[in-house]
């Protein structure tokens, strides 16, 4: 055997085990993708299966396909349908995410490229808002929002995301900016631009993917939300998704399962959406400011 | 989005860095300066309206007794006494959160430090495994999905019959006093991907060069991950700690859903924030539930600052400025 053929034996078979390798690491991967994706997958089955079906089979893909589910869920509660919870919550979601954009990109600007007195305590602060517990305001708000007689209307809901309350988006928003050129900022202020005209045609446009991370990130968050939608909304015509979902558990037992799963699919049928649409933005963005999810 | 996650929480570099201070004087610079405040006045009001405020009245609170039906009445520490002296179901709240966060947070971060190492190679389909186990962090705290782990840890539900299936007894998660609990906690656990995702940034920022250098050492596998990954992830850890705990005293939504609101069976899924609920907006003992929320407030608090104290141990800037 000569010298060069024992050569490139050696390197194919070097080749096979790297490839081996590869293909074991897909496999698990994929095995642990297939155990955390579970849970979605079984709620996406159990949406479609006979009410039977669900007593007899845990399996997650339904032998006999129906859309009963759907139109039973819809319509669970007398007097109202999830569609009109639908639109409650996209009437919030949305007015979220215009105030969300509009208050912290002004903050945000401001604490990226301007100088001010006491703007080093200020950043601090609003970090530290970041951290601070939404458990320790929401008494001391619901009797505010209260004198105010805007308990049970989407006042509360969506009045202080106008005033940068969601000091995440400053921080997001704050460190995508840091890395846009002051180069541009510069040059804007030799054309005569002050810094209003400034922030609205030259930094804005630039902090685009920054400004749509945001607004998905706000349209989920507050489309996910349960605890302050429970605390200031107790008519069923104001009721959101989560209220309506969270109506199923006081029904127990597993015919209810169904509907259940049905409108759970639905209702997170838009961050799905969001997911498939914009999945690189969305990990990008958690990723660069350390967002919860 | 390409900066790191790190927990950089100084303010940016004030624009007007290299010139000279008297210069700033001049018209422009007198434009610039109100124009800072022009900018913040949203977010001002907002925290004079819907932060500091409530924080403040909120203090004012947890000394009176307030049903919001008649104005607060002062009891002084009555509150606090209450809740230290006679109220074995606050302390049952703190022992089933702490226990909550104590087991979730390193789990989930394991977790999420495990699939990070497991991702960070150079492979074909990367980005799809990324999402996907990311895509429990985006579902994962709503009412959809706490009912979905409702269904599945139920009697006769998924988790039960496939244990069933392997020889295991029954069990109905979601009414055992022992195990309602951990099905909560594996709720958590399951959003692993969002620290995962930062863990990854993380570790695509050590240089290769250090890796070869331990490997002429002969250093294995292990003494790789121990020498190199430990040390260099270290403020990515320790950021993600830092939020991971911060963040899972204030689940609520979970032991709400899967509890139907009671925090049964027997107390067993009792969170504080559930608690705090039930206190101020079941029973309308504001004062009660405000002096609870400064008892968390101090709690998160405290252990932010101890965490921030031991970090100056364990956590590695390789910039040199260890302090």
């Amino acid at each position: 055997m000569s010298h060069t053929a024992k050569r490139t034996s050696r390197r194919t078979s070097r080749r096979t085990t790297e490839r081996t390798g590869s293909l074991l690491w897909h496999v698990v991967v994929i095995v642990v993708v297939l155990i955390v994706i579970y849970p979605v997958i079984w709620m996406l089955g159990t949406s479609f299966k006979p009410a039977t079906e669900i007593v007899t089979s845990n399996s997650p893909w339904p032998l006999h396909w129906t859309l009963h589910d759907f139109t039973s869920g819809w319509s669970a509660n007398p007097g109202v349908t999830f569609g009109r919870f639908f639109v409650n919550s996209l009437v919030i979601s949305v007015l979220a995410v215009v105030g969300t954009l509009f208050s912290c990109s002004l903050a945000a600007y401001a604490f990226s490229r301007l100088t001010f007195r006491g703007r080093s305590v200020m950043f601090a602060g609003m970090v530290a808002t970041i951290l601070l517990p939404y458990h320790v305001l929401i008494v001391p708000q619901y009797a505010i929002f209260k004198t105010f007689g805007w308990i049970n209307t989407d006042l509360p809901l969506v009045a202080p995301k106008f005033l940068a309350t969601e000091a995440f988006f400053i921080f997001l928003m704050v460190q995508f900016m840091r890395g846009v050129p002051r180069e541009i900022d510069e040059a804007a202020r030799i054309d005569g631009c002050g810094p209003y005209r400034t922030f609205l045609w030259v930094l804005l446009p630039l902090t685009r993917p920054a400004l749509i991370t945001s607004s998905i990130f706000s349209f989920i968050w507050t489309w996910n939300d349960f605890f302050t939608q429970l605390v200031y909304l107790n008519d069923k015509s104001k009721f959101t998704v989560p209220i309506g979902l969270s109506l199923f558990v006081d029904q127990t037992g597993m015919t209810s399962y169904g509907p259940m799963m049905a409108m759970s699919v639905l209702a997170l049928l838009p961050v799905f959406l969001f997911f498939l649409a914009f999945q690189r933005l969305l990990v990008d963005g958690a990723t660069s400011s350390g967002l919860k999810g | 989005m390409s900066s790191t996650a790190k927990l950089d929480v100084r303010p940016p570099r004030p624009p007007t860095a290299g010139r000279a201070p008297g210069r700033a004087k001049n018209s422009r610079g007198f434009a610039d300066r109100t124009a800072g405040y022009v900018f913040l006045l949203p977010w001002f009001a907002g925290l004079a309206v819907f932060t500091v405020g409530p924080l403040l009245y909120s203090l004012y609170l947890s000394f009176t007794d307030y049903s919001l039906l008649q104005s607060p009445h002062w009891v002084g520490l009555a509150n606090f006494r209450e809740m230290f002296t006679s109220d074995p179901r606050f302390f049952h709240a703190a022992r089933v959160t702490l226990v909550y966060v104590v087991v979730s947070v390193p789990v989930k971060l394991a977790l999420a430090l495990g699939v990070a190492l497991l991702l960070n190679r150079r492979r074909r389909g990367i980005g799809v495994y990324r999402s996907l186990f990311y895509l429990p962090s985006l579902l994962g705290t709503s009412v959809a999905v706490a009912l979905v782990w409702r269904s599945l840890f139920a009697q006769g539900g998924a988790v039960s019959d496939g244990l069933s299936s392997i020889g295991l007894p029954k069990t109905d998660f979601i009414n055992s006093t022992t195990w309602a609990l951990p099905a909560i906690i594996l709720l958590a656990c399951w959003q692993f991907g969002a620290p995962m995702v930062i863990f990854l940034a993380g570790l695509k920022q050590i240089p290769s060069e250090l890796y070869d250098a331990v490997d002429v050492d002969g250093a294995g596998k292990w003494g790789r991950f121990r020498h190199i990954t430990l040390p260099l992830l270290s403020p990515v850890i320790f950021f993600n700690v830092l939020l991971e705990t911060i963040n899972s005293f204030q689940a609520f939504t979970p032991s709400f859903i899967i509890s139907n609101g009671t925090g049964g069976p027997a107390d067993s899924t009792l969170f504080y924030t559930l608690y705090l609920y039930q206190r101020g907006f079941t029973d309308f003992r504001f004062g009660y539930a405000s002096a609870m929320a400064w008892v968390l407030l101090a709690a998160v608090a405290i252990l932010t600052a101890l965490m921030f104290r031991v970090s100056r141990v364990w956590v590695f800037y390789g910039d040199g400025d260890n302090r």
